[in-house]
């Protein structure tokens, strides 16, 4: 007989496929903790490059952040909001980069940034600027793939949010972008924090379009995931502390950040 | 006059069409069944609806002129607006919710915290400036949300419904203070409302919306005491006879007489207050010269009495004492004689 469990309110059904589910996505990480050269730890973090590969990271993937903030926010209250025409066709775009694999939507960025590309000769004519294969490239490439994150996230959390209180700022006399600083954006900052956590992560571990448009140039271009996976090539053990570092790193801040912002206001809306 | 509007709002199955004038001072209830157009129509006042005809003129300005496409957009209408639920700011404390007007239009922060301030002692919450909203009981935040409304001195207070949310006993003592600030209020005050206590205790005039017009207009007294549609009958408890008035006899439209005390012509109602109406299992002997046969259809407890609605050729409602229905064994279905005596029968034209 199929009851459930008594202690656990789980009926076997599920509770067995749970349990699969749960150990599919934990035992790779034991995998990494286990396999993980404790001994010879300091010595290859200290490595040349693993500093530069970890900086660069970071600082591309918070840039990419911040800039899917300045323009993302605002394009989730455009979808949310407004009463433009063709927002289903603007929502179906905003999420193509979700769906593309990030290798296309490198090759995609190329073409149009690159130096024969339809931007990109433009810029290099003009201003004698060319964006491949460099840092501005990585974040132009994290920035493509992770900020559809952001979008969703706060798009589904301006939908939730009562627009009433928007109404009751309006005959108070606050114009509406008063009340987008003053009520809409606090109301949703939950949700704002959490897709900004989600897409930092993804940020943090693009890989696909970043090759693509950036190239792996270390010191530039050359971002953790690409260290690592070009570390497993030549040294395996290397890569272990690799992954281990950009495991730890993103560990740390996704509890940093929810201690800080999330914990407040009970669970993030994403 | 301070509000001079006329609304035209064609939305789906909603066509509404009022007129409505409000003096300085002057507390106007627009009363009527949910779907009504009520809603929509102070939508409109506020300018949180773009209206489809007519015009909305507060002390002379132009606020909604279709004609020659005047819209003056919310922020910048002199109103203060209660919804049903008060609607604070969450992320504000409740001090700062009443100075977000003051804060928008640009007044310093020692000055709109020491408005707040004033105005949330005026509404009985003195020292909860700090308190989050989340903390005050539905009563408190209602009275911070009517503080948040008037601390601008606006020209125009719109209140929605601002009691339906709240439960019966807070209702009564909110009331009772919405009452007194509506007095010490300056400006023009609408309130839409579907419950007559409301409007009978809040309004100088009323005017009762049904399928977005108006159907009914006049002080509370008049509208209760002459009820011209079934709506408005129901709400202030009355019957209402509609029929044509021969000497003194009235002829209902549904069949069946009325005798009634003064002299009648014309198309009129007959109007018959539950409490005047006494119940009998055998038909009566003597004096009232109204007597119908009847089956009781329903019966609800009100207050000490007992609501019982009759069928028959003349349809009433009749108050009885739980004692009396209870020695009368009265069952739905039950056959009963209906009185009335035609002094107890208000008659007036259609």
């Amino acid at each position: 007989m199929t009851r459930p469990r008594e202690g656990t309110g789980i009926p076997t059904p599920l509770l067995v496929p749970a349990g699969l589910g749960i150990a599919f996505l934990v035992l790779p990480v034991v995998g990494l903790l286990v396999r993980a050269p404790w001994s010879d730890l300091a010595p290859q973090l200290t490595a040349p490059g693993v500093g530069d590969a970890l900086r660069l990271s970071l600082l591309s993937a918070t840039v990419a952040t911040l800039l899917s903030l300045l323009m993302g926010v605002p394009l989730a209250w455009v979808l949310a909001r407004s009463r433009i025409r063709g927002r289903s066709v603007l929502r179906a775009l905003v999420t193509v980069p979700l769906v593309l694999p990030p290798v296309v939507g490198g090759v995609a960025l190329f073409l149009v940034l690159g130096r024969q590309g339809l931007l990109g000769r433009w810029l290099f004519e003009q201003f004698d600027i060319t964006i491949p294969f460099t840092t501005t490239a990585v974040v132009i490439a994290e920035t493509f793939v992770a900020m559809p994150f952001l979008v969703i996230s706060v798009e589904g959390a301006l939908r939730a949010a009562d627009a009433r209180f928007e109404d009751v700022a309006a005959t108070l006399g606050a114009d509406r972008w008063t009340t987008f600083r003053r009520v809409t954006l606090p109301l949703v900052a939950p949700g704002v924090a959490a897709g900004a956590v989600l897409c930092w992560a993804r940020a943090l571990g693009e890989f696909g379009a970043t090759i693509t448009f950036a190239g792996n140039f270390p010191g530039t271009t050359q971002t953790m995931p690409l260290a690592v996976y070009l570390a497993l090539q030549r040294d395996p053990e290397a890569a272990l502390v690799l992954s281990l570092v950009l495991l730890a790193v993103s560990l740390a801040t996704l509890l940093l950040l929810r201690d800080r912002w999330l914990g407040r206001s009970g669970a993030p809306v994403a | 006059m301070s509000l001079s509007a006329r609304v035209l709002v064609r939305r789906g199955s909603l066509a509404l069409d009022v007129e409505m004038d409000v003096a300085d001072g002057e507390v106007l209830a627009v009363l009527g069944p949910n779907g009504a157009g009520k809603s929509t129509l102070l939508r409109v006042l506020a300018g949180l609806l773009p209206a489809d005809g007519g015009r909305v003129t507060v002390d002379g300005h132009p606020w909604d002129d279709v004609r020659t496409r005047t819209h003056l957009p919310a922020h910048r209408r002199s109103q203060g607006v209660v919804f049903q639920d008060a609607l604070l700011f969450p992320h504000l404390t409740v001090g700062e919710n009443v100075a977000f007007g003051l804060r928008t239009r640009g007044m310093r922060k020692a000055a709109r915290v020491e408005a707040a301030a004033g105005w949330l002692a005026r509404v009985g919450l003195a020292g909860l400036a700090d308190q989050r909203p989340g903390q005050l009981s539905g009563g408190q935040a209602q009275r911070a949300a009517l503080a948040r409304a008037l601390v601008g001195d606006p020209a125009l207070l719109l209140l929605d419904e601002p009691l339906s949310a709240l439960d019966a006993r807070t209702r009564l003592t909110v009331r009772a203070e919405l009452r007194r600030h509506l007095a010490e209020f300056a400006g023009s005050t609408v309130l839409v409302t579907h419950d007559p206590v409301d409007a009978m205790a809040l309004a100088d005039r009323v005017v009762v919306v049904e399928n977005g017009r108006v159907v009914q207009a006049g002080t509370p007294a008049e509208v209760n005491r002459r009820p011209r549609t079934d709506y408005v009958a129901r709400l202030v408890g009355l019957s209402l006879l509609p029929g044509t008035g021969t000497g003194r006899i009235v002829r209902l439209d549904s069949g069946g007489e009325v005798a009634v005390a003064e002299e009648a012509a014309g198309r009129v109602f007959a109007a018959v207050r539950p409490e005047s109406v006494a119940l009998y299992l055998a038909r009566p002997d003597g004096s009232p010269r109204n007597v119908w046969p009847a089956t009781l259809v329903g019966a609800t407890p009100h207050g000490a009495t007992v609501r019982c609605e009759l069928a028959g050729e003349v349809p009433l409602v009749a108050d009885v004492t739980a004692t009396a229905f209870a020695e009368l064994g009265l069952v739905p279905g039950a056959p009963v004689w209906a009185t009335v005596k035609a002094s107890e029968v208000a008659v007036y034209a259609r």
